[in-house]
């Protein structure tokens, strides 16, 4: 099977489905002539033409209000938001229209449309292109909200998002799109939504993550094993919301300490509350404090490299915890 | 405080005292059933070994028992439910603040002296009240983690019967961690029955049992008890019992200075320095007064407050020694409260001279023989074993040379006085006669080093030899 690097299984997994399905469309801000400023769509406007591949003015609000029209009107519609950072425009479409349509319709109308967005840090982006909000959305019900990191995971769940019939936001780690690589089909194939992936199994401790934080969680835990006689579980949690709290759940009963791993920052992001879950539903099988790893608390990525560096987190942080909790 | 229930009103653990975190029930002196007056002792309480009553706050029925005995609750934990038997307990009854019978006056910097101190009875102010979680923050982490089990670690020791506390912990600061309890169920399951009898012959494990809630804040020693030979905490599980042996429950005291010793001798490296000091010039300075002393006061003149005396000057002039130990920090005393060890039947107690360093030596004297006769009738108030910073030992009264003694934690320091001896001295490349006196000091080798340990003993044992003969004891 060919391996692929992240950016080259959500370019095939969105080609295929233009090609087997002519509801798809994508739109965006230089999706189509420039291919995407990361060039997810490279190609895309040469083989579907402009009415598929559709160059939006620099309006984030009337890209999600087209695709929801469009999407009212059977098409499928997949939104590129250039940076996550730049979506706030266009909050109001996609946190009181997008994620209400089929609550405020009684269930009558849907609104498929998905929402691709590169998002994270850690590629000298600074303030403007390198945030993880992903928080903002995971507190809105209505919003299925998907962060794969692994490319056969992508294509798989871009197809699932694509045919879900709610709203999907489709977060791509911008720094993972040329540094990850993975066995990847060349056929359509679907990796449900709402389900976590156990990438290491283990019984001593059990770390969730997901993002750019996942590959160096996975180093992390792997130097770890090398040198300790432990088993660390890793989880890549994938998708953020719906959240599979049973595997998280089934996970730590089985290892009692757990760790969150996020690049956001911490107060009232995602790891807070998967520790509330832990300690509503697993409480009697805690042996350690949950602890979690998450960006600090200001207000943005720094530009100058030193202070990039200082902001995110990396391996060794990680194993410096791990060994922490381990020990407690 | 007390709060109302369904039942009546929960009756909850007073507070005994400054610093007094928690109490260990003794006996029952009401059960369920009976009725109270308001006033009237409930319950005994034990808190670093002074026994002391819990009063009724209200009048009416126990209904329900909550502490057991010997169980170690939390001040504001609820220990009994009393049903004030007129209808209104089932509403909302305001909460009722006890009068702790133990308690004593807001301390500053005028603390009481122990003259001064209330001796017996119920006291006449409560203390200053401590918020709990104040209180409880300013304990040492370790402790606290040691202390506390996690929830997975309580879930397996009630489905498995297991005592934490009887295990050795592997986590951090000795936490019984989930894999210590399923080592023990698997070593359980591997081992058959009757686990309790049939100990395994193996000796006690020679790392040390993890040191319990430190519930003693004070439990000195006589004289060191081998280290090597820790005193388990369930030592039934490991010690077989031979035919004829006769097994007896510790009791409530003796639990807490095993507890105590156990974390002292395991937490502060304990290094022991002996100086043998010329006691002549005390000697003649204590004839001169010891039976006027005995005619005026009535108790005896003994050589404690004469050293206790040169103490508190040796520690003025080395501060580094009147210290504790807090988890990377040292924490220099301002107070100079020095704690006197008192032997008794079934153990000991350290009451303590609190600002002994404002007294002379008769006051010292009147303190000593007063905290001593009532260390022995059990009249102790609970404030008046807490708060030293530094110990001093006497095991030389009943003919001791040498000894290692355990620090009181946390105090940087113990120092023991041996016994007198007349023995043949050089002085002056001549053979004199002298009456000598070893000192013992333990330090802890954290806060201090053999030489700032050995130059505050050769301060104390310079100013026994140098102490004026002619000097007065008013």
């Amino acid at each position: 099977m060919a391996t692929k690097l992240l950016i080259e299984a959500i370019r095939e997994g969105l080609t295929q489905e233009m090609e087997t399905d002519e509801r798809v469309f994508v739109l965006g801000e230089d999706v189509g002539k420039r291919g995407g400023v990361f060039r997810v769509t490279e190609g895309l406007i040469e083989k579907f033409g402009e009415s598929r591949v559709i160059d939006s003015p620099l309006a984030e609000s009337s890209i999600i209000g087209v695709a929801i029209g469009a999407a009212a009107n059977g098409m499928l519609p997949v939104a590129e938001i250039q940076f996550l950072d730049f979506i706030h425009p266009a909050m109001d479409q996609i946190m009181n229209e997008a994620a209400k349509f089929r609550y405020r319709s009684g269930g009558d109308f849907s609104c498929p449309i998905v929402i691709r967005s590169p998002y994270g840090g850690g590629i000298h982006g600074a303030l403007y292109h390198s945030q993880s909000i992903e928080a903002l959305f995971t507190h809105t019900p209505g919003l299925k909200v998907l962060a794969p990191i692994d490319p056969y995971d992508a294509k798989g769940m871009l197809r699932a998002a694509i045919h879900d019939p709610d709203p999907v936001l489709f977060l791509e780690h911008k720094r993972a799109y040329r540094a990850v690589r993975a066995e990847v089909p060349d056929e359509q194939y679907e990796v449900p939504i709402g389900k976590a992936k156990v990438v290491r199994e283990g019984s001593d401790m059990t770390i969730i993550s997901w993002g750019w934080y996942l590959q160096e969680s996975i180093q992390a835990a792997d130097a770890y094993m090398q040198e300790q006689d432990a088993s660390i579980e890793v989880i890549d949690l994938r998708s953020l919301r719906p959240l599979d709290t049973d595997t998280i759940l089934e996970s730590v009963m089985k290892t009692g300490k757990v760790m969150i791993v996020h690049e956001a920052n911490k107060f009232g992001g995602l790891g807070g509350e998967i520790s509330a879950i832990i300690a509503e539903d697993a409480f009697a099988y805690l042996d350690g404090p949950i602890v979690r790893i998450a960006g600090p608390e200001v207000p943005a990525m720094p530009y100058a490299p030193p202070l990039e560096k200082a902001f995110l987190h990396d391996k060794d942080d990680i194993r410096a915890a791990i060994e922490k909790l381990a020990a407690f | 405080m007390s709060g109302a229930t369904k039942q009546g009103t929960s009756i909850s653990m007073p507070k005994l005292g400054e610093s007094v975190t928690e109490g260990t029930l003794g006996a029952w002196l009401k059960q369920v059933g009976d009725t109270v007056d308001k006033y009237e002792p409930m319950v005994e309480v034990v808190t670093d070994k002074v026994t002391a009553e819990i009063p009724a706050p209200v009048a009416g029925t126990i209904v329900e028992i909550i502490g057991g005995e010997g169980e170690t609750i939390p001040v504001g934990g609820v220990i009994c439910v009393i049903d004030e038997g007129n209808g209104a307990s089932a509403a909302v009854t305001p909460p009722v603040d006890e009068q702790p019978q133990a308690s004593i006056p807001e301390a500053d910097s005028s603390t009481p002296t122990a003259e001064t101190l209330p001796t017996s009875g119920p006291g006449t102010s409560t203390g200053r009240v401590i918020d709990l979680t104040d209180a409880r923050s300013r304990r040492d982490e370790a402790e606290l983690l040691r202390a506390r089990s996690s929830p997975v670690v309580r879930r397996l020791a009630e489905e498995h019967d297991i005592d934490i506390t009887a295990l050795q912990g592997s986590g951090v600061g000795g936490r019984v961690t989930k894999a210590d309890m399923l080592a023990e169920i698997e070593t359980r399951r591997s081992q058959p029955a009757a686990t309790t009898q049939a100990a395994p012959q193996t000796q006690p494990q020679p790392e040390l049992a993890r040191p319990a809630e430190p519930a003693a804040t004070v439990a000195p020693p006589m004289s060191a008890p081998s280290i090597a030979q820790p005193m388990p905490q369930q030592p039934a599980a490991q010690v077989q019992v031979m035919p004829g042996d006769q097994v007896i429950e510790a009791s409530v005291m003796r639990r807490q200075i095993a507890d105590h010793m156990v974390r002292s001798a395991y937490t502060a490296p304990h290094v022991t320095v002996w100086m043998e000091a010329d006691m002549s010039n005390v000697v003649r300075a204590r004839d001169r007064f010891k039976d006027e002393f005995k005619e005026r006061e009535g108790g005896s003149l003994t050589f404690v407050p004469f050293v206790l005396r040169v103490l508190t000057q040796a520690l003025r002039e080395h501060p580094n020694v009147n210290a504790a130990w807090d988890n990377g920090r040292i924490i220099q005393r301002m107070a100079m409260n020095i704690g006197i060890a008192v032997a008794m039947e079934d153990g000991l107690i350290v009451p303590v001279i609190k600002n002994a360093d404002e007294k002379n030596i008769v006051g010292l004297a009147r303190a000593v023989n007063d905290l001593a006769s009532r260390a022995r009738d059990n009249k102790l108030q609970p404030d008046e074993v807490t708060g030293g910073t530094f110990t001093l030992n006497n095991p030389g009264t009943l003919g001791s040379l040498f000894s290692t003694p355990i620090i009181v934690q946390p105090q940087a320091a113990i120092l023991s006085m041996e016994a007198v001896v007349k023995k043949p001295v050089v002085v002056d490349d001549a053979i004199a006669i002298r009456p000598m006196m070893n000192l013992s000091l333990s330090l802890d080798h954290r806060i201090l080093d053999g030489l700032s340990a050995t130059r505050f003993l050769a301060a104390v044992k310079k100013g026994l030899e140098e102490f004026p003969a002619d000097a007065s004891i008013y």
